[in-house]
């Protein structure tokens, strides 16, 4: 069988099919291994209504805050929206966006059981907080649980440091974070990375995401916002 | 309110007395913050972020600095020998899973059954943010909250029941403010110490819940 060819050519071509009201996983943490450079190819493709679910809201207009300045989200999932999320910050007040926020460790537990097959699992996180309101609590073992849902979406939008052509991806230091679980999580993974390398050039044992878990493969030059 | 305690980097100074050697460690934002820098020389403790990093060292010299390696805050750090770098989820389950020995965060109130909450002040603007706060204060083999005594307009911060958001109920076993070092025990607060030139009875006036104490209170020590 011919690999399928998932390397694009351009963040553009990478991001072009996403529709309007998708469900999108955005990796980074503290403004490392954010796939900037696919959030600007989404910001200029301009889809709207888009459901959000990543950790932080945006730093000014770097990171996520590119698509709450153009309006192009409804909805987001959160542990920290965080303190330079403007943009976001103003369209919430404003009653543009629904923020559903989650403690970090849930919000990638939740991740990696709908990648797991996993429907939903019981928590310690949260109980006897506004967090378990609506749950079902439930007594194992003489200790109170919540009963947490698996997260999933139509498309994850991740950053590695190196993929080879196959799609098999390292990551560097901080900046795995999120990435590898997001990967697990959608239907449809677009990573961005570095540096595209030959298939092999990659230490097997080294390999934190195996290519089973992403589509397209896109280089581009590192974006950062300080 | 005239009284004289600890400053904020006393009260980390303090803090970094109870982490003992080779204990992994979280720290969170405000106080916790300024503990790494009086860790004791002579012991080794590997601080934990939960972005991925166990081992988490010094922040990065300026010119040093790799924004791909930061702390939670999104500042550029550095790590020390024996450090590890993982994901999320591996982050949370050193977490929630009860592999962090101490984990030391800010507080907003504690309890006298060692309720916590620090994630939102009610009114306050914006969206808040819970963090791994409720992963860490659930999972912590021991959780230390560090914080001022109380509040700006002086109102209490250690309360009967807490009235702010709950990060986790009954989860803090220490209490180290500017006035006194207090354990939360089965049978309530236990005034451990107390800062130099603060009685019992200044602490108490303090605090809501009552707190024990027998004879004579040890003063605290910073070093």
């Amino acid at each position: 069988m011919e690999p399928k060819n998932n390397i694009y050519s351009s963040v553009d071509a990478a991001v072009a099919d996403i529709p309007d009201g998708a469900t999108i996983m955005f990796g980074g943490f503290g403004g490392a291994g954010f796939p900037n450079n696919l959030i600007q190819g989404l910001a200029r493709q301009g889809a709207r209504n888009l459901k959000v679910i990543s950790n932080n809201c945006g730093t000014g207009d770097g990171e996520l805050g590119i698509l709450f300045k153009n309006h192009q989200v409804t909805r987001v999932v959160a542990a920290f929206p965080g303190p330079g999320a403007k943009h976001f910050q103003e369209q919430l007040d404003a009653g543009e966006i629904e923020l559903e926020l989650v403690p970090q460790g849930i919000l990638c537990e939740r991740m990696r059981a709908y990648g797991a097959g996993i429907p939903a699992f019981y928590s310690p996180v949260g109980v006897g907080t506004e967090v378990a309101r609506g749950k079902e609590e439930r007594l194992i073992r003489g200790k109170r649980y919540i009963l947490e849902d698996a997260l999933g979406a139509d498309c994850a939008l991740i950053k590695a440091h190196r993929a080879d052509r196959l799609g098999n991806l390292v990551y560097r230091k901080a900046a795995r974070n999120f990435n590898p679980i997001m990967a697990t999580a959608a239907k449809l993974t677009i990573v961005e990375v570095d540096k595209i390398v030959e298939v092999g050039t990659l230490d097997p044992e080294a390999i934190v995401t195996p290519s089973i878990f992403v589509d397209r493969i896109v280089q581009a030059k590192g974006l950062r916002f300080v | 309110m005239s009284r004289q305690g600890l400053t904020r980097e006393q009260i980390a100074q303090r803090a970094a007395l109870e982490l003992p050697d080779g204990a992994f460690v979280n720290l969170g934002w405000g106080i916790p913050n300024l503990i790494a820098a009086y860790v004791p020389r002579e012991i080794t403790v590997y601080f934990h972020s939960e972005n991925g990093i166990l081992g988490m060292g010094p922040r990065a010299a300026a010119g040093e600095e790799d924004f791909d390696l930061v702390d939670a805050m999104k500042v550029p750090v550095t790590v020390i020998p024996g450090a590890a770098f993982f994901s999320q989820v591996d982050a949370h389950v050193m977490t929630r899973g009860g592999h962090l020995d101490i984990c030391i965060l800010g507080g907003l109130q504690v309890s006298g059954k060692g309720d916590l909450a620090n994630w939102r002040v009610p009114g306050a603007k914006g969206a808040g943010g819970i963090g791994g706060a409720m992963d860490i204060s659930v999972g912590a083999q021991r959780l230390i909250v560090t914080m001022e005594h109380n509040a700006k307009d002086g109102s209490a911060k250690i309360v009967n029941a807490c009235t702010y958001p709950l990060t986790a109920v009954q989860c803090v076993n220490t209490i180290i403010t500017d006035l006194a070092v207090i354990d939360v025990m089965p049978e309530g607060l236990v005034l451990r110490e107390t800062a130099a030139g603060i009685t019992p009875e200044e602490v108490q006036k303090h605090t809501e819940p009552k707190l024990r104490y027998k004879g004579k209170v040890p003063e605290m020590h910073l070093r």
